[in-house]
């Protein structure tokens, strides 16, 4: 029997225990089964090398108009039992739930293509070489980050007959190499993520990295204020990252918490976002956590809002359907759209022709002779007169997210552009912008042609990203304060 | 230690012998040290909306992590099942992971030397919250959103959590350790939603106050006698002046100064970071172990301690997750910066003789350098002292946004509310107030500190790769800073 098999039996023989217990209730149950294996190093040499295989399984109730939710990691059929018994409890103490949306019925999902067997059983020696590789690659400079693998997979079961399940696998790299000047460290950035570990090159990524890394020594202090910029992929992240959890959460839209108002031209016309939790090149999900199929969706349409994440719950309110982006715990906060890509120059479909995380895995020769990560960022670069390189961005917090004021930092690097060429290295600033504005009709200068897979420190999720040049960021801070 | 309640069928499964057992197969796979932690964990949520109840969630937990030492080089690997054969292979698969480290190896892992200690420790409980009925806390979260909503909020929220940890630590030298940590906290909050912009106050902290507490935490902070102020607060801030933006003097009250010491010196003294451990992610660190000792972090108004032994306070423990027993120590001395939050292996690094800073979150994650209740010792003063003291400046208190840079000099936060101060007193309320500094600028220049510690409990504090969730302790007091940068906008 396949693992996916018995997840499936593990969901049933839950709805199964609940129907013997509670004849009559309404219950839905998610089985997931993760292997996350994750080298870190720091300082050039793995320090922290961990692996965990864990299986939980997930059991929403509704019972006499109450609602309860449970979770164990003890999955045999004792400890299946007792969950169902204290959510049974809890549910039947609970206050009354008038909102309760009701189950997904039945449905098709999705497929998608089969994992990766590599990436999804790789051993630690696979992940050590390529930090080897990495390592080796910054020719002695100092290096620190992480490779990851990550197996997921997921079965779904509820008393009205949807059942479900996907397996998918990931691998990551992000890691920085640190040039040492004075007493301080300037410091390079590369990231990838992809459903083949294959196409994550160690030796491709640090010389990336050092070469920002070199590029970056000497950084010097300019004063804050409005800049034009062009933003790496690795920043863009960030934008795709707060709209998703601020903007496009339908829950936050109906409360009136959201700027988006769908119909609405919020965005400039070059700007197009889809959800593709379908897409094979990233972690692909072919259902939700209350078992609704999940299929690819546009958000923004060419600059025109185009819809917003619902669970059940929140699509009732809003008097909607579910989006299929439901997650765990989802309840208070929202529904997220978790697979965002910004799609690139170019691409008016964006959809994926195989399982590799970066557009073009053969175009890295030849472009990390310097800070710019690749050509299509200095296609970017050279139409500039006088802004900023940014690599990264850091620590952003949300001052207000009906605008979507952000503060925050860049990091991993900043350089000067006049004229249409890097001339400068500089120091980090603070901003605080409206990402909504940056982005608003007029504001986006370019879009670049080239995207990728980047990976998420905390989420199961995978967006995609080219790079933005946009005509105005608000930096409100320096070194000096 | 009681069995496994809530599944009670591990009544009969020895959680010792399950670590022991892990830590044999890893030295008998080539480990040189090892250790097991067995963690048994529930939990329980609710979270309340405008009178009704959106989540109410109860989940348990049980697994055990190893660790082992090969070489040069660390392995972790962790299970959620705790039958023998699955403990044993959990250890060798940690020793062959660190086995592969060693393809980047790296200087000799050192350990500074311990007594291995043995013992029971649990945290203060008056009132077990998993024993307090469902219903009762439901109908207090529904009954106070409900009242907030009825005062003018927009939308109304509150919510509680519950931790009950119950671990069992072996390792390779001798320690034999088993703790009982229960967890509990709840807040509210109220927001209104205004022309383009939403404001929001909250009670008594951000996401709430938490402790190492039972039940009685809760039922202390009274939350009903304070719902209908937050929402009037809330819809007051709509209309409300913006706060000023300039250089001036502010006076943070105790909730937000958790806040800054939390990013501003908790994190910039973990010893991790500052040997670069946490570079790519997390980051690194301003201070320089060279001038341990020497450096002026603060004002002499400043003196801070790393303290797992405060009765109640979220941070506190009785031994962390290598064994080491929990001990006061001070961190900044009259300003002066003195010590580190350690574990045994980056200490050994340092040169340092201590440890005693190393916590994970849960069976499956790696034991990592984390804060424990890093705070603020009492000043001689009063907040109306302050106040009164201040011809011009602006009062803020209760976080409503964060964010520093890498190394935890540069930090930019923002409250829920402010108030200016003119001639002395507290005059019109300000809303979205923020402020901005560098971190041993900004100490340095606090000159006024509050005498009446409230020990904060921040729950949420992500750190580590994969992300770990940390719950950490901030005693607090209000205090006042000269020459800072308000009113920072977009």
């Amino acid at each position: 029997m396949s693992d996916e098999q018995s997840l499936v039996d593990k969901a049933a023989e839950l709805i199964e225990l609940v129907r013997s217990m509670a004849p009559g209730a309404q219950a839905e149950a998610t089985v997931d089964a993760t292997e996350l294996s994750l080298t870190r190093f720091a300082n050039s040499f793995i320090h922290q090398n961990v692996a965990d295989a864990s299986t939980t399984v997930r059991l929403r109730l509704h019972v006499d108009g109450r609602t309860a939710t449970g979770g164990s990691s003890i999955v045999d059929t004792s400890g299946l039992h007792a969950l169902v018994e204290r959510t049974l409890a809890a549910a039947r103490l609970a206050p009354l739930d008038p909102q309760w949306p009701g189950l997904a019925p039945p449905a098709a999902v999705p497929t998608v293509p089969a994992v990766d067997e590599q990436t999804a059983y790789a051993e630690p020696d696979a992940r050590a070489a390529r930090v080897r590789d990495f390592v080796a690659a910054t020719d002695g400079l100092e290096a620190a980050g992480y490779c990851s693998t990550l197996r997921w997979a997921r079965a779904f079961a509820n008393s009205l007959g949807q059942s479900a399940a996907s397996v998918s696998a990931l691998a990551s790299m992000d890691a920085i190499a640190r040039q040492a000047g004075g007493d301080r460290k300037f410091d390079g950035v590369a990231r990838l993520s992809s459903a083949r570990l294959s196409d994550l090159d160690g030796a491709r990524l640090g010389a990336r990295a050092a070469a920002k890394a070199r590029a970056q020594e000497g950084a010097t202090e300019l004063p804050p204020g409005r800049y034009e910029v062009v933003l790496e992929p690795t920043a863009v992240f960030d934008l795709l990252d707060n709209l998703a959890m601020f903007g496009f959460n339908g829950k936050a839209v109906h409360e009136g918490r959201s700027f988006v108002e769908v119909g609405e031209a919020q965005f400039d016309p070059s700007v197009t976002i889809v959800d593709d939790p379908l897409d094979p090149r990233g972690l692909a999900a072919t259902f939700d956590v209350e078992g609704t199929p999940k299929s690819r969706r546009t958000f923004v349409d060419a600059g025109v809002s185009a819809a917003v994440a619902h669970d059940r719950r929140s699509a009732a309110l809003a008097g909607t359907v579910s989006t299929g982006h439901a997650m765990t715990g989802g309840a208070s906060w929202g529904a997220v759209p978790l697979n965002l890509h910004l799609l690139p120059a170019g691409d008016n479909a964006g959809t994926a022709t195989s399982l590799a995380g970066d557009d073009h895995p053969a175009a890295g020769a030849g472009e990390v002779d310097g800070p710019v990560a690749d050509a299509s960022v200095a296609a970017l670069v050279a139409g500039v007169e006088r802004g900023l390189l940014v690599s990264d961005f850091w620590y952003t917090r949300v001052l207000d997210p009906r605008t979507l004021v952000i503060t925050g930092l860049t990091r991993n690097g900043v350089w000067l552009i006049e004229n249409g060429v890097v001339t400068l290295p500089v120091q980090n600033f603070r901003f605080t912008q409206s990402y909504p504005q940056a982005l608003a009709a007029g504001a986006v200068l370019g879009v670049g042609t080239h995207a990728i897979g980047l990976p998420s420190g905390w989420q199961a999720l995978c967006y995609r990203a080219p790079a933005l040049r946009l005509a105005s960021w608000n930096f409100t801070g320096n070194p000096s304060g | 230690m009681p069995d496994l309640d809530w599944h009670g069928r591990l009544g009969d499964v020895s959680e010792y012998g399950a670590a022991e057992a892990a830590v044999q197969a890893a030295l008998d796979a080539g480990a040189s040290y090892a250790d097991a932690r067995v963690m048994h964990r529930r939990t329980e949520s609710m979270d309340a909306r405008n009178g009704e109840i959106e989540e109410l969630s109860q989940d348990e937990d049980l697994g055990i992590g190893v660790r082992a030492l090969v070489g040069s080089s660390w392995g972790f690997f962790a299970v959620p099942d705790l039958s023998d054969a699955a403990v044993r292979s959990a250890g060798a698969r940690a020793a062959a992971i660190a086995a592969a480290s060693a393809t980047v190896p790296g200087p000799a892992v050192a350990r500074i030397p311990t007594t291995p200690a043995s013992g029971s420790w649990s945290s203060p409980c008056e009132v077990d919250p998993l024993s307090v009925a469902l219903s009762e806390k439901g109908d207090l979260l529904v009954g106070l959103t409900a009242t907030m909503k009825a005062a003018g909020a927009d939308q109304a929220e509150g919510s509680y959590q519950i931790w009950d940890t119950r671990k069992w630590f072996v390792s390779s030298e001798g320690h034999r350790i088993d703790q009982r940590i229960r967890e509990c906290g709840a807040g509210i909050a109220a927001t209104a939603v205004g022309d383009g912009e939403t404001q929001r106050r909250s009670y008594p902290s951000y996401r709430g106050q938490y402790g190492t507490r039972g039940w009685e935490l809760v039922t202390g902070l009274d939350l009903a006698a304070h719902a209908e102020r937050i929402a009037d607060e809330a819809r007051a801030l709509l209309s409300a002046p913006r706060c000023p933006s300039g250089v001036t003097t502010l006076i943070l009250g105790s909730e937000q100064m958790a806040l800054q010491i939390h990013e501003s010196v908790g994190h910039a003294i973990e010893l991790d970071r500052i040997l670069g451990w946490e570079a790519a992610f997390a980051g690194t660190s301003w201070l320089d172990l060279r001038q341990l000792g020497t450096l002026r972090y603060g004002s002499e108004l400043m003196n801070i301690t790393i303290d797992p032994t405060i009765p109640g306070a979220l941070g506190s423990f009785g031994f962390d997750d290598e064994g080491t027993p929990a001990a006061a120590r001070d961190a900044v001395r009259e300003g002066i910066w003195v010590g580190v939050l350690a574990g045994r292996d980056s200490a050994a690094v340092a040169g340092l003789d201590y440890g005693g800073s190393v916590r994970a979150d849960g069976w499956a994650r790696l034991p990592m350098v984390r804060m424990t209740n890093v705070g603020l010792e009492p000043g001689p003063h009063t907040l109306d002292e302050m106040i009164a003291a201040t011809e011009d400046g602006v009062y803020m208190d209760i976080n409503r946004s964060w964010s520093i840079d890498d190394k935890r000099l540069n930090f930019q936060f923002g409250c829920e509310i402010g108030w200016e101060i003119k001639n002395g007193k507290l005059g019109r309320m300000l809303r979205n107030p923020t402020y901005t500094g560098i971190g041993p600028q900004f100490w340095q220049s606090m000159d006024m500190l509050g005498r009446e510690v409230t020990a904060w409990g921040t729950p949420n504090c992500g750190k580590g790769q994969p992300g770990q969730v940390g719950h950490t302790g901030h005693p607090a007091a209000a205090a006042r800073f000269t020459g800072v940068r308000v009113g920072v906008t977009g």
